[in-house]
Parts: C-alpha cells; structure tokens; sequence
C-alpha cells in the first residue's frame, strides 16, 4: 500500500524532489548526506524567519535568535522525516519543507515574549472603546455596530468562546500562545474563534446590522 | 473620526466578526500551504484551485505570517 502511494506520488514529481526522496529513504552514508542537506536546508529558513522577526524581539541577543533558528530547524527536521510519506508532490519538496521550518521558527518567536507574561483572558481594550475616547469622531453606525458586537459577545457566545475570542482578537494574544496555555491545539482555538465569529454576525445581522465583506462562496 | 481611529476600529470588527463564507481550518491550511503558494508564483488563481484558504488567511493572523513568510522564502528559489 505504501509502495503504491510512493510510486503514484512520484510520477508527478519533478527531478529534484524526487532525488531529494530517494536519498532520504537509502541507507547508509547516502541517506546521512541528504539528513544533513536537509537540516541545512531547513537552517536556512528558519534564519529567514528569525531574521524577519527580529526587529519586533530587540531584547534577545543574536546568539539567542541563532539558538532558536538552531531549535527550531531541528525540530522541522524531526517532523519532514516522520511525514516524509506525506509529501504527495503537489509542490517541490524544498516548499513543502520549508513551510515545517517555517511553522516551527513563529511559533517560537510567537511564544517567546509571552514566557513571563500573563495572557489576559478579560477585556483589556474595552475601556478605550467605550469611555467615548473614539466616539466624538467615530462615524455613529460603526459605533453602534461596535457596541452591538460587544452586547452579542455577551449574550450569545460561551464562556470559552468568548475568553478565546477575545484574548486573539482584542487583547492581541498570539494564537499559538493561547493555546499552549489552554493545552490545546491552534487549529482548536480557530474553530471555536470560527464558531464565534459566526454567531455573532448572525446576532448583528438581526439586530440590522451588515455584518462587514463576505468571503467566497458567501452563502445567506 | 481620524483615518487610524478608524482603522483602528475597522481592524477590530473585523477580526471579532470575520468574514462569511467557506474556510478551510489550520492543520488544512498547513496541508495546502506550499500547493498555494507555488500556484501563486505561477500565476495562477491559487484561490480558486483551494477554496476556503483565502478566507482562512484573511481570518487567522498566525497562517497569514506563515503564508508570506513561506511566499517570500519560496519566491528566492525561483
């Protein structure tokens, strides 16, 4: 069964992702050669991703941003040999393993500020909102609106949905944050934060609101 | 009402509210994410060969950075 995955996938593949497959499942010397091309490889992007971050992390030192870029594409080199199988060769392999040391180097950016910080679960910008600091200025239906989705959070989500919303949406929580204290998974807290989002701009809408743009395939 | 109270605002709503419509969740985005992207750098209608990404890098803020993070290291292969 596997074989035959293997063998389909690599009908579409182009030459150098299919070399990339081949030395990666041989043995021996051949196979330590590719892990070692592999985990530069993935270095490789994962500097790239510390390097695009940096200016927002002046606090660490460029020998800590090398030791996460270091981490980081050791972890993604753990996880591109474990799905190694996945890879259905829909793009070449060097994208589909760079997007591995890519998730791995932002998350752990992401995380890194928030290590001694608490994540708030309450409304932190509210107040800004409503002590009529924007409301002089602020055209009057978006302030209605706003205040309808404040009464809508209220009094249609649930507690969880309401502190997950929250905490991405208006405290500024990163995601992946979230849901490593919660001990759960992104794609999780983006359901809920998805399932949220939807009752609330069902709750605007009855209150005759236009609930703002629709995606794709918007469906009424 | 100043042009940044504005977006200030703006921003927030949409990210309380979202956008209607199909989206795919993250671990999906994560399977199409180098799909997408090489389509994009052809040229091609990434959106339409994977319905539901759009929406979901409009709406989840991590995904989003990884997408330009990705199409950017992607695009100095070419």
């Amino acid at each position: 069964m596997l074989t035959t995955r293997r063998a389909q996938a690599a009908r579409g593949l182009d030459s150098d992702s299919q070399a990339w497959l081949e030395a990666l499942r041989s043995e021996g010397a051949t196979r330590e050669q590719a892990v070692a091309r592999l985990h530069a490889l993935l270095l490789g992007a994962t500097r790239f991703e510390v390097s695009r971050r940096r200016s927002a992390m002046p606090q660490l030192s460029g020998g800590e941003l090398d030791d996460l870029a270091n981490q980081s594409a050791d972890d993604a080199l753990v996880a591109v040999l474990a799905k190694l199988d996945e890879f259905r060769g829909a793009s070449r392999f060097t994208t589909w393993a760079y997007k591995f040391a890519l998730l791995e180097a932002a998350v752990k950016m992401r995380r890194r500020p928030w290590q001694a910080r608490e994540v708030a679960l309450e409304p932190e910008r509210w107040p800004h909102l409503a002590d009529g600091g924007l409301a002089p200025h602020a055209q009057v239906e978006q302030v209605e609106l706003l205040a309808a989705v404040r009464s809508a959070i209220d009094e249609e989500l649930t507690l969880h949905q309401r502190e997950v919303l929250l905490a991405v949406a208006l405290n500024g929580v990163p995601i992946d944050v979230l849901a490593e204290r919660l001990g759960t998974t992104r794609g999780a807290l983006y359901k809920t934060i998805h399932d949220a989002r939807a009752k609330l701009r069902r709750r605007v809408r009855a209150d005759g609101f236009s609930a703002g743009p629709d995606a794709e395939g918007e469906q009424r | 009402m100043t042009d940044s109270a504005r977006t200030e605002v703006d921003g927030l709503l949409r990210r309380l509210l979202g956008r209607s419509g199909p989206e795919l969740g993250c671990e999906q985005c994560f399977d199409e994410l180098d799909r997408y992207v090489e389509l994009e750098l052809a040229g091609a209608d990434a959106g339409a060969a994977i319905p539901g990404m759009r929406a979901h890098l409009q709406g989840c803020a991590a995904c989003n950075e990884e997408h330009a993070s990705l199409r950017a290291l992607a695009g100095t292969d070419r």
